[in-house]
């Protein structure tokens, strides 16, 4: 085997690995990204049911309730936006600074009755924090409140997200 | 007066590391024996200015002086003495200032532990390793002071975060860092060659040592971040996919595939380019990483330290260092003469197997964790790209990596034939099918698979050591002769390898595991597999600057009594946060884990999880360290070390 044939083989070799990497990732890309919407969004583009979203908004005053199914404690409460409101349902414990009225992100998927089923609720671990995303979605939709002093969004001192899976 | 002393060291660091750059480049180029004389002076010097820096800061700390804006921030006089001293790393300025003293120590290391080396190549060495301090130095300097000062002093500070008030985490970012910073020594001997125009086998000997230490420390850093993910965040899982994570990941990756890239520079003086361009690549992604998360351009549960404004420094100086040291490789590369002749069926062929195929897993590692943020930035799209997006690509690149792994070792250099090596591991993999075989009934494929693998890297790592050795064919008094005769660097390696293997059953062991949650009040009972939890007791309990809410549970195995968990809610007043205090209670071959979550009505929510090998996941990577830094105590790595091996190893053909 000359040099040259080597040298092919190696860049062949190398071609192959990182063309087995692309398209391994944009394969992955297609099936598991998940985007962020929040309950206006949803209302809108009808995502499809069973297709992992990440939903951000307000937990509606007054809305959480627990309950307990076959020994595990359920949570249930309304996501909103301002426009529109979403039932969400979690089974598991919630994160230390879950809040009505406060700002949340869960993951998870539609059911065809439209409860959004979470199996995970992230709170930041600040109860001055809003998670980044949902306070430009909020913003976006107009239902920021120039009042909310008590909301900035200090990207600066950014605490630790706790989360509950 | 302290805080003013170490601010004048930390200017005094910048300015020896500036001048180390100078002389040590200028003066390796114009060989001015005076000036390379010098070098390792400043090296030293600068290292001595850094300690006294660090140790300034951590008396401030001990000394609760809050008239320190950091301290203030960071801690308060009811925190621990523990987590006062390590406290001064967990912020953004003090991580910072580590990060300096390591890149220090590291300079100071080559200019003790080089004597060998010439001393040109070892001046050029040293200026690339100022200039790379001298950067952040003065990023240190301008925009993160640490010793900055606050009027009027509070009467105390505003502590830290609970969750980082933990000895795991105390001493992750120590070995982190130095696994991160101790590739700038690579790159530092990359770039140097580069400006000298040579690289030869001795090259590739005496960068070898260095990369193995930070990819050491670097594996131990990670281990220890997940292991502290598991125990203090209370998900009961260990690697999320995380941003930060992946960000140590990738120059662990590239990192792995230096080392031994670095060892067919030295054993057969072949791809040397590609090893000067992962030692580039290692350390820029090293850099990236803390860029990644200082800058705040990618948010995530661990980035404590954000701060946009400090990301465009960072951004300069890692566009300075990465597009300097790549357009120095584009310019002199093609001059450096490339080396050895091989077939693709040998152990050069594996290892270059090896490489590509660590590369191309930090390629899509790279791409799932910058897509978002780009897509952000530039499509306006919010994305996340989480661990299905990971399973599915890293996956199906890792399973062939480790069917070469433990193959790579048994080839010959050059030119190598498939029969013997079948005929020495056989038996491994027959034993792997087995494994995964048994497995595969009851069991996910895939985890079957990750159990075959397992068990394929741990027997086919010894299967060279049994087949050097002649064990089980020879008396045993022959094969330990030989075991004794054999170099370390096999060993190690093989270690490192089982390692590996280790990790990957716990991974698969972890992916079976059971979990349950249920709302108990005193009294209540719930089954999870064998074991039967009762919860006996909630109490209160006061700790030094938290309250804690105790829950006692008894846990009975098939009926048996068997222990009695404490999981604990700690609120911490200070900070106004809560943290879980997991409990787990092990054997080794599996983790009892138990969550004490939010209370209501009397009920208090618990949940349990049974993770089968969890331990096994750190296990291995200790172990993997360990052989890593076995192999470093090979008397062929140690220059000049008197060779009492050398007969040994001749006799055996490397």
């Amino acid at each position: 085997m000359t040099r040259k044939h080597r040298r092919l083989l190696i860049v062949l070799a190398c071609g192959a690995g990182l063309s087995t990497a692309t398209a391994l990732a944009l394969g992955a890309f297609r099936s598991t990204i998940v985007f962020f919407m929040t309950p206006a969004d949803i209302a809108e583009q009808h995502p499809p049911v069973g297709r992992t979203i990440r939903l951000g908004g307000m937990v509606e005053a007054g809305s959480l309730r627990r309950t307990t199914e076959d020994g595990q404690p359920v949570a249930t409460f309304k996501v909103t936006d301002g426009r529109d409101a979403i039932d969400v349902s979690y089974t598991g414990i919630l994160p230390d600074l879950f809040r009505e009225g406060q700002g949340v992100v869960a993951m998870g998927e539609l059911r065809p009755d439209h409860v959004f089923v979470a199996d995970e609720v992230l709170a930041k671990h600040d109860e001055k924090y809003m998670p980044k995303d949902v306070a430009e979605a909020l913003k976006k939709r107009g239902y920021w409140r120039h009042g909310q002093e008590s909301q900035p969004v200090d990207l600066s001192a950014a605490p630790t997200e706790t989360s509950a899976r | 007066m302290i805080p003013e002393l170490g601010h004048f060291a930390l200017a005094l660091a910048c300015v020896l590391a500036f001048a180390q750059a100078f002389v040590g480049i200028w003066g390796a180029h114009r060989r001015d024996a005076r000036l390379i004389a010098a070098t390792p002076g400043l090296a030293v010097g600068q290292l001595l200015a850094l300690a006294a820096a660090a140790g300034c800061l951590v008396y401030s700390a001990v000394t609760n002086d809050f008239s320190v804006a950091n301290i203030a921030e960071n801690s308060a006089i009811a925190k621990p003495l523990l987590y006062k001293i390590t406290g001064t790393w967990g912020n953004h300025e003090g991580s910072i200032l580590l990060w300096g003293l390591i890149l220090g120590i590291c300079g100071g290391a080559v200019s003790l532990f080089g004597r060998n080396l010439p001393s040109g190549l070892r001046a050029r060495v040293l200026g690339v390793l100022g200039g790379t301090s001298a950067g952040f130095l003065l990023f240190a300097l301008t925009t993160s002071d640490a010793f900055a000062r606050l009027w009027p002093a509070p009467p105390d500070g505003a502590g830290m975060n609970p969750l980082l008030q933990d000895p795991g985490l105390a001493f992750h970012p120590p070995i982190l860092y130095t696994g991160y910073v101790g590739f700038a020594v690579p790159f530092a001997f990359a770039v140097a060659a580069l400006l000298e125009g040579r690289i030869d086998a001795a090259w590739g000997r005496w960068v070898r040592p260095w990369a193995l230490t930070s990819w050491a420390f670097l594996t131990c850093g990670i281990a220890l971040g997940s292991w502290w993910a598991y125990y203090e965040l209370g998900w009961g899982g260990y690697w999320f996919w995380d941003p930060v994570e992946n960000a140590s990941l990738m120059p662990w990756l590239t990192g792995t595939a230096l080392v031994h890239s670095a060892i067919v520079v030295e054993k057969r003086e072949s791809l040397k380019i590609w090893t000067v361009l992962l030692a580039i690549g290692t350390f820029s992604l090293s850099l990236s990483g803390t860029f990644l998360v200082r800058s705040g351009i990618l948010n995530s549960v661990h980035a404590f330290a954000n701060d946009p404004a400090r990301g465009i420094f960072i951004l300069s100086l890692l566009g300075l260092v990465i597009g300097g040291s790549l357009l120095l490789f584009a310019l002199r590369a093609p001059t450096l003469a490339s080396g050895g002749i091989f077939a693709p069926l040998s152990r050069e062929g594996a290892l270059v197997l090896n490489n590509i195929l660590l590369c191309s897993i930090c390629a899509v590692v790279i791409m799932g964790t910058m897509y978002p943020p780009f897509a952000d930035l530039l499509l306006g799209q919010k994305i996340s790209v989480g661990a299905p997006f990971f399973n599915a690509t890293v996956f199906p690149l890792a399973i062939p990596t480790f069917a070469v792994m433990a193959m790579g070792p048994l080839l010959p250099w050059k030119r190598a034939r498939l029969g013997p090596v079948l005929a020495h591991a056989w038996w491994a993999g027959l034993i792997a099918v087995i494994v995964a075989g048994i497995c595969a009934i009851g069991m996910k494929i895939v985890t079957a698979l990750a159990f075959g693998v397992a068990a394929w890297l741990i027997l086919g790592s010894f299967a060279e050591v049994v087949e050097r050795t002649l064990l089980f064919r020879a008396p045993v008094a022959t094969s330990f002769r030989r075991a004794r005769g054999l170099p370390t660097a096999v060993l190690g390696a093989a270690i490192a390898h089982a390692g590996m293997g280790v990790t990957i059953a716990g991974i698969a062991g972890v992916s079976l595991s059971q979990s349950k949650i249920v709302a108990l009040a005193p009294g209540g009972q719930t089954q999870l597999g064998p074991y039967h939890f009762t919860l006996l007791d909630l109490r209160d309990a006061p700790g030094p600057n938290y309250q804690a809410r105790i829950a006692d549970i008894a846990i009975t195995r098939n009926g048996v009594p068997f222990d009695t968990v404490h999981p604990e809610r700690r609120s911490f007043p200070k900070a106004q946060q809560t943290t879980s205090d997991v409990t787990i209670e092990t054997n080794f071959l599996r983790d009892l884990y138990v969550v004490l979550g939010e209370e209501r009505d009397g009920q208090a929510v618990l949940r349990f999880h049974i993770n089968p090998l969890a331990p096994w996941i750190w296990l291995g990577a200790l172990i993997m360290a360990a052989g890593g830094m076995l192999s470093l105590a090979d008397r062929r790595l140690r220059i000049g070390a008197p060779s009492r091996a050398r007969n040994a190893a001749a006799a055996l053909p490397a």
